[in-house]
């Protein structure tokens, strides 16, 4: 008895690019808090056998070296796990740091290694720091919703998250909370600070104006970093979401 | 000077350069990549009539810079900003010495700044003293992901940082402009944090440190520190231009810092030749938030100050008759903010 077998390829099945995309789909820019394929960050994909290859790019040459790393690394990762996928190479292209960044990932070498001498650490602390930054983002979208409908600031200090009807808004919320491994029982408080510490009523109303200015930036940091990629490539100019939610849609001619 | 509706507005210009980047200066794909960088920036934010062909834009003459300063820029005062990129070019990009030949020119229209280098050591801080000898600055810039040898980047709290910040306080250089970049030590860091400005503003409450960018991408770190250090201003630099392609942005950026920081610590800036002071100041005076909002008035009173008076007073400008303010402002801590509490503040500032 003998089984005969050609390395498994008969039997792989073809991979499905809408997969990929999706899968791409998972992969956030760390900083900005958005998918990639939404920043036109993705400029290319290319399906060959079970061969995945993707580009990337960004707003600018100099972009932050670390946060590049983290998206080259994370979607590489979300590409290599999508069924029937073989082999997934992510290039990131015309950066300072592409080089380092490539062959580092190529070769599965960690950020320290890939920076030799520049780095003392992996990036799991930045990571974690603006999974922070984003969780205060994604709490005041949920928050400013309720304010504008007519909610006071005591009334927000009182609600529990299972008070709240379903919205991605509150997906997005309770998914970033789970990831920073703080409490996303219906029971537990809305508002709350990075340690899932719930805010006493006295300090409310400055934890929300920090979270407002947290917001402003993050999301103005977004529509900045479109409006470049569109320059640096000559992309059609963004009709951003990040500048919806700012107000610029209303304001523009 | 700006005269619009019966106001008068003395200007300052807190960050202008006159700078390099032809091919022939050009040193490699850094600084290639660094002018390219600067150009998509002009090009992105500038209205359409103001954008510059790229070879303009790589290196532009004296008449060019004064003409678009002084004639048609309303401009009293321009603040020289050097960033030195030495490892990118070969004369430097913008250095405190090609700055001087205008100076020397047009005394009463430039302030000179120059510049540190803390991984020079103590060669490095001879040099500096004899800097501020030769030119008289009040102030430097200091640009933190700048290269040098190995290393990419440096923080104002390195051991050396600190005693070239004492040199500053010994020598009466008072203005510390701090811009963030992409790049510092270690790299697996955010480098555009602020934590070491607010730990140098605490060591060295005579200087004074402006925050160029105010802060961007990190204005919640910027309006953080401003709520915890006095000394600590906010160069507008980077963020006015939004006010043409954005200017709901643009609101609650400027919104946001005067409810943090209050009127008396904002400074107007072109980054010259990045954008053109003209249309800057004309929309700036302009400017009325085109949204619903909570924040701080924008008075002629508010908007005097961040053009021209807030600038003036750190490097003891004068003045000219008739264009002050009637009132003499209220301090840094104006509004009667309730302070961020310690929690909220995600900026990375635990240690």
């Amino acid at each position: 008895m003998t089984e005969v077998r050609t390395g498994g390829l008969v039997d792989s099945p073809p991979v499905d690019r809408s997969a990929v995309l999706e899968a791409l789909g998972t992969v956030r820019d760390p900083e900005l808090d958005e998918p990639l394929p939404d920043l036109g960050f993705v400029s290319a994909l290319e399906v060959e056998g079970d061969t995945v290859r993707v580009h990337l790019r960004l707003p600018t040459y100099f972009c932050a070296p670390n946060f590049a790393y983290l998206m080259v690394a994370d979607a590489e990762e979300a590409v290599r796990a999508v069924p029937g996928v073989g082999q997934a190479e992510v290039v990131l292209d015309d950066h300072f740091t592409a080089e380092e960044i490539n062959s580092g990932i190529a070769q599965r070498r960690g950020f320290q290694q890939s920076f030799d001498g520049l780095a003392d650490d992996e990036l799991d602390e930045l990571r974690a720091l603006f999974r922070r930054k984003a969780l205060i983002n994604r709490q005041q979208r949920l928050v400013k919703a309720l304010l504008d409908a007519g909610a006071t600031i005591a009334e927000l200090g009182r609600l529990r998250l299972g008070d709240l009807p379903p919205s991605p808004e509150l997906d997005a919320y309770i998914q970033r909370r789970a990831e920073l491994g703080l409490d996303v029982g219906p029971g537990a408080p809305l508002v709350v600070d990075t340690d899932g510490n719930p805010i006493p009523p006295e300090l409310l109303e400055r934890h929300l104006r920090f979270a407002r200015l947290t917001r402003v930036s993050i999301e103005g940091n977004a529509g900045f970093c479109r409006g470049m990629l569109a320059t640096r490539y000559d992309l059609p100019a963004p009709t951003a979401s990040g500048a919806a939610a700012l107000g610029d849609e209303q304001v523009r001619r | 000077m700006y005269e619009k509706d019966g106001e008068r507005y003395f200007v300052v210009d807190g960050h202008t350069h006159f700078w390099d980047a032809s091919e022939e200066n050009t040193k490699n794909k850094y600084g290639e990549g660094f002018i390219r960088c600067f150009y998509d920036y002009h090009r992105n934010l500038s209205p359409e009539e103001y954008v510059w062909p790229l070879e303009k834009y790589r290196k532009y003459d004296e008449p060019t810079m004064m003409r678009d300063l002084f004639e048609d820029g309303y401009v009293d005062v321009a603040i020289f900003q050097p960033t030195y990129l030495t490892d990118f070019y070969h004369k430097g990009f913008n250095t405190t010495e090609q700055d001087a030949v205008l100076k020397d020119k047009y005394p009463d229209k430039f302030v000179l700044n120059t510049s540190f280098e803390p991984r020079l050591g103590e060669a490095g801080l001879e040099q500096f003293e004899a800097k501020v000898a030769k030119y008289g600055s009040k102030g430097v810039k200091l640009y933190t992901a700048e290269w040098h040898d190995t290393s990419k980047g440096w923080k104002l709290t390195d051991p050396w940082a600190l005693k070239y910040l004492s040199k500053c306080e010994e020598l009466g250089v008072t203005n510390i402009h701090v811009h963030k970049g992409p790049t510092i030590w270690p790299l697996n860091r955010d480098s555009f944090d602020l934590a070491d400005v607010d730990d140098a503003a605490s060591t060295f409450p005579e200087l004074n440190f402006i925050v160029e960018h105010v802060g961007l991408p990190r204005l919640e770190d910027m309006c953080w520190i401003g709520t915890q250090e006095p000394n600590v201003y906010g160069g507008l630099a980077v963020a006015m231009p939004f006010i043409h392609t954005r200017p709901a942005y643009f609101g609650q950026i400027v919104g946001e810092l005067l409810y943090w920081l209050g009127e008396d610590r904002l400074l107007f800036a072109s980054d010259y030749a990045i954008w053109h002071p003209k249309w800057l100041v004309e929309k700036f005076v302009d400017y009325q938030y085109p949204m619903q909002n909570e924040y701080p008035e924008l008075t002629a009173n508010v908007k005097r100050k961040i053009l021209g008076l807030n600038a003036a007073r750190l490097y003891a400008l004068e003045v000219p008759e008739g264009l002050g303010v009637a009132d003499e402002g209220t301090g840094p801590d104006v509004t009667g903010k309730p302070a961020i509490p310690v929690e909220a503040s995600v900026g990375g500032h635990s240690e």
